[in-house]
């Protein structure tokens, strides 16, 4: 038992405290509210929200905490943090976890003049959150293998037997959910089932976690058509270039219940004690500079006030012809869950 | 035991204590402490499944797609640990008894997968063969991810092997296939045994490289169940599923071990391995060997370079790639720090005071690994924000003690192999000498056990390294790890943007790879190594012995 073992040993003590002290600086600093800052629980692209905050930084002077991570995820953290959860805002992609956390009690009314900034359909019904921005569901398919003219026109036609082995679907994502609430709410709960059946069936080997791999998978000819929301085509021909799309989108025809317009939205968490900033935050969303930085950033997706155009030369929002399913009739997506879950893919 | 001809030691009497020695309570209690901070989450997974409720969970079970993803789990588990086990084994056994040309070099090339996050190898293989995919897709990236689980612990364990027991087994006419069936690979069962247990337990809980393969198996599935239906105690309920694997794979390779000891001849000179020449079949091994490697490092290290050099032109926010590393290294060095303080009394426990309480005190421990990263961080989030007042929550802290509970389990196995083999002996003679019990464990026991406690460092801060659903939930506001951007840019499918975060996480890894590797090399030798033959003698104990 020598001199060298105890300094070893030192050492590593000597580390441990470092290490500690280290972590409970940096808890220190990330406690405690403090007036003039708010927390963001931001289940929306990254890139995008990243630009919105610097411009509110700058207008406002108000510090806004980025927490990033997928809307599931933030929504089952705050489920889980309750009354006193760290969150003041939580802006996510789609409208069901915001439902779903309205429906708990979690959200607070948004001010009325932010609601009216944003035509009534795409926010909350109970006036608990905010439609930011949208997407539309399209079909993506690879350009070598199938030709423009055998594309489906509705969303039906995908569980024909002709698109067996052919077909990729990310059945667990929550841009999916939407159609098989729309497919249900026009044909009825058997229908529906049976032409989940026909998808699954047809998909096969290609059933995939996201739309950014479902999209990809076409794209590289793995899969020869798929369901998406526009957007993930149009960043991925970004990312690819020219020389490497092989693919391309196309809308259903007007009206088809695979033609689904999903709204991304923000509310504000009612134990939340900074409402104020909240509101104005939200406000800064759907304000005109809010919009435009939406429609120029490289997420691709639709801004929601009237007069702003979609970025990247997309047809026009007030142009599409979806569907009329409105964000009640999604709900908190447990219609879609419950059929998916029947039809075993989920 | 296909071991015979040496029996000539007596069997290790003194290894286990003659008479049960008083239980030291201070170490019973750190015990219990630990084991009850680790039975937080599986606490939180039981009562979010009973709010879920029976009647609820029954229909969501007892259905088609479970049988379909148990299948999946089960197959892909059993696959896995047993190319796993053959490969481990095998490449363990050129490396250390054959006359293969640059087996050193090979060598260390076959540990360094160690340093490459499961996730990274399927990106590799996906990014570069876009058509990867399926159970044998799967069954691939996870076999060329994992063996070295299993080749570690079985060079270390051939090493130090006693080469005389396969001499005598030549000299008796045994050809060398018998030698190397009967008699090697009885030598190193326990060492196969314990990599295969590691790798049954990760391929269970693996959900990053399935995400990205596509391959759905019984985790990727509760992380849909998170996803879909914002449902935790339906994921919960789901849990319990994997949990109870792992409770048949835990109790299996309990019963497989068995009561087995590994003898040697401890008055015998060690000696070094005569090397089997491999003849004119040696370059057909060597490019076996060789090919192997290229798709085991190749392959994920050349699609992190190719995307590195490439680039990506997508938009997301280049967070600092410095900011994210040194808050990686920072968690994760904790985790391993608090994870090893917190296996010490455990295996103390376990091994130098046997009994019924120790025994299930320490297997329940490994249940910890089956509990999805997400349920662990949800049930500190829900004692913390509901019954602590929001005490630590989201605060450096919280996150890692949530890793060191993660992988608690890997640095148990560390230390508690360790334990068992550093000779009692020498303790004995520390107390007959007057020393205070805790003076003993001072100066005696923990410089002993060095390695092993570096070595349980090592496993737990490579883990915590690229952890990621836990890390999302509990990380300080503000702060990125590597792993998150990683992910933020992986399943935007902007691979050259996630490349360098990929490329940083296996240079970080790299430095604890070799430390783990330098301790699985003298794993049955003294602690002190360099040492070694000097204490040969006085080694009664079997190499290689972990008493369960």
């Amino acid at each position: 038992m020598g001199a060298r073992a105890w300094v070893r040993r030192g050492r590593v003590a000597v580390t441990a405290v470092g290490v500690i002290l280290a972590g409970a600086t940096l808890a220190a600093c990330s406690g405690g509210p403090a007036s003039n800052v708010l927390t963001l629980y931001n289940g929306q692209h990254p890139e995008t929200t990243e630009a919105l905050v610097t411009a509110f930084e700058h207008e406002t002077g108000i510090t806004v905490l980025v927490r990033n991570a997928d809307e599931d995820t933030l929504t089952n953290q705050i489920t889980a943090e309750g009354a006193r959860s760290p969150a003041d805002v939580v802006f996510t992609e789609n409208s069901p976890p915001l439902e779903f956390l309205s429906e708990r009690g979690f959200l607070t009314q948004v001010a009325p003049s932010t609601l009216a900034r944003v035509p009534a359909r795409f926010s909350s019904p109970s006036g608990e959150w905010v439609g930011v921005s949208a997407r539309v569901s399209v079909l993506v398919y690879n350009t070598d293998l199938v030709a423009r003219h055998e594309l489906p026109t509705s969303v039906l036609e995908l569980a024909q037997p002709k698109w067996r082995g052919k077909l990729a679907l990310a059945p667990g994502e929550t841009d999916f959910q939407p159609i098989v609430t729309s497919v249900e709410r026009r044909y009825g709960e058997a229908a529906a089932l049976r032409w989940l059946e026909g998808l699954k069936a047809n998909a096969g080997n290609h059933l995939y976690p996201d739309n950014e791999t479902v999209t990809a998978m076409v794209n590289s000819g793995q899969a020869a058509i798929g369901i998406i929301n526009q957007y993930y085509w149009y960043r991925l021909a970004a990312e690819n270039g020219a020389a490497g799309t092989h693919s391309a989108i196309a809308f259903f025809e007007p009206h088809d219940p695979g033609y689904v317009v999903d709204v991304s939205g923000a509310g504000i968490l009612r134990s939340s004690p900074h409402r104020a900033e909240a509101q104005r935050f939200l406000a800064f969303l759907v304000s005109d500079q809010g919009q435009r930085i939406i429609a120029h950033s490289e997420s691709f997706e639709y801004p929601l006030v009237p007069g702003v155009a979609p970025p990247g030369g997309q047809r026009p929002l007030d142009q599409l012809q979806p569907t009329s399913i409105s964000v009640a009739d999604l709900g908190d997506g447990s219609t879609a869950v419950a059929l998916l879950q029947k039809a075993q893919l989920l | 035991m296909t071991v015979t001809a040496e029996r000539l030691a007596p069997e290790a009497p003194a290894r286990r204590p003659a008479r049960r020695s008083r239980r030291p309570w201070p170490i019973l209690v750190l015990s219990v402490a630990v084991v009850a901070v680790l039975a937080l989450p599986i606490a939180f997974l039981l009562l979010e499944a009973v709010q879920f409720g029976w009647r609820a969970l029954v229909p969501l079970l007892f259905r088609g797609l479970t049988a379909e993803l148990l299948f999946n789990t089960v197959g892909l588990t059993l696959v896995v640990t047993l190319f796993a086990a053959v490969l481990g084994t095998l490449s363990a056994w050129i490396t250390e008894r054959t006359d293969l040309p640059a087996r050193r070099v090979l060598a260390v090339l076959i540990v360094l997968p160690v340093a490459i996050p499961d996730f990274a190898v399927a990106f590799g293989w996906k990014s570069l063969f876009p058509s990867i995919g399926g159970f044998g897709g799967a069954a691939l990236v996870m076999t060329l991810a994992v063996y070295p689980l299993v080749y570690l612990p079985v060079a270390a364990s051939l090493r130090h092997a006693d080469p005389s027991q396969s001499e005598v087994a030549r000299s008796l006419g045994a050809g060398r296939v018998a030698t190397f069936f009967r008699v090697t690979l009885g030598q190193v069962r326990l060492a196969v045994l314990g990599g295969a247990l590691l790798v049954a337990l990760v391929v269970l809980a693996e959900y990053g490289a399935f995400e990205i393969l596509g391959y759905r198996t019984f985790t990727t599935e509760i992380f849909t169940e998170f996803t879909v239906g914002f449902n935790t105690p339906a994921s919960c309920g789901l849990s319990l599923v994997l949990v109870g694997l792992s409770l048949i794979v835990v109790l299996g390779e309990g019963a497989a071990r068995g009561r087995g000891r590994v003898s040697r001849g401890g008055a015998l000179t060690p000696h070094a391995a005569h090397l089997v020449p491999l003849g004119r079949a040696k370059w057909w091994v060597l490019g076996g060997v060789v090919a192997f490697l290229g798709a085991a490092v190749g392959v994920p290290l050349g699609a992190i370079l190719y995307w590195l050099v490439r680039g990506g032109s997508s938009t997301l926010p280049p967070a600092s790639l410095l900011s994210a590393a040194l808050h990686t290294a920072l968690y994760s060095a904790g985790a391993g720090l608090l994870a090893t303080a917190m296996a010490l009394p455990v295996a103390l426990l376990s091994v130098r005071h046997p009994g019924r309480l120790p025994a299930i005190l320490e297997r329940s421990t490994y249940l910890v690994l089956a509990v999805p990263g997400l349920v662990i961080a949800l049930g500190f989030t829900y004692v913390s924000e509901r019954d602590a007042n929001g005490f630590l929550y989201q605060s450096a802290f919280l996150l890692i003690l949530a890793y060191a509970v993660m992988f608690f389990p890997l640095a148990l196995v560390a230390v508690r192999t360790s334990l068992a083999q550093s000779p009692l002996a020498l303790e004995e003679v520390a107390r007959s000498l007057g020393r205070p019990r805790r003076e003993v464990l001072l100066r005696v026991t923990l410089p002993l056990v060095g390695p092993g406690l570096a070595a349980a460092f090592c496993l737990v801060f490579l883990e915590a390294v690229t952890e990621l659903t836990a890390t999302l939930v509990l990380i300080p506001t503000g702060s990125q790890t590597l792993a998150t951007q990683f992910w933020a840019f992986q399943t935007n499918t902007a691979y050259g943007q996630a490349a360098p975060y990929a490329a940083l996480m296996v240079a970080i890894a790299a430095l604890p790879s070799v430390v783990l590797a330098r301790w699985f090399d003298r794993l049955p030798g003294q602690a002190g190594a360099g040492r070694r033959p000097s204490t040969e003698g006085a080694r009664l104990g079997p190499p290689g012995t972990v008493p369960t």
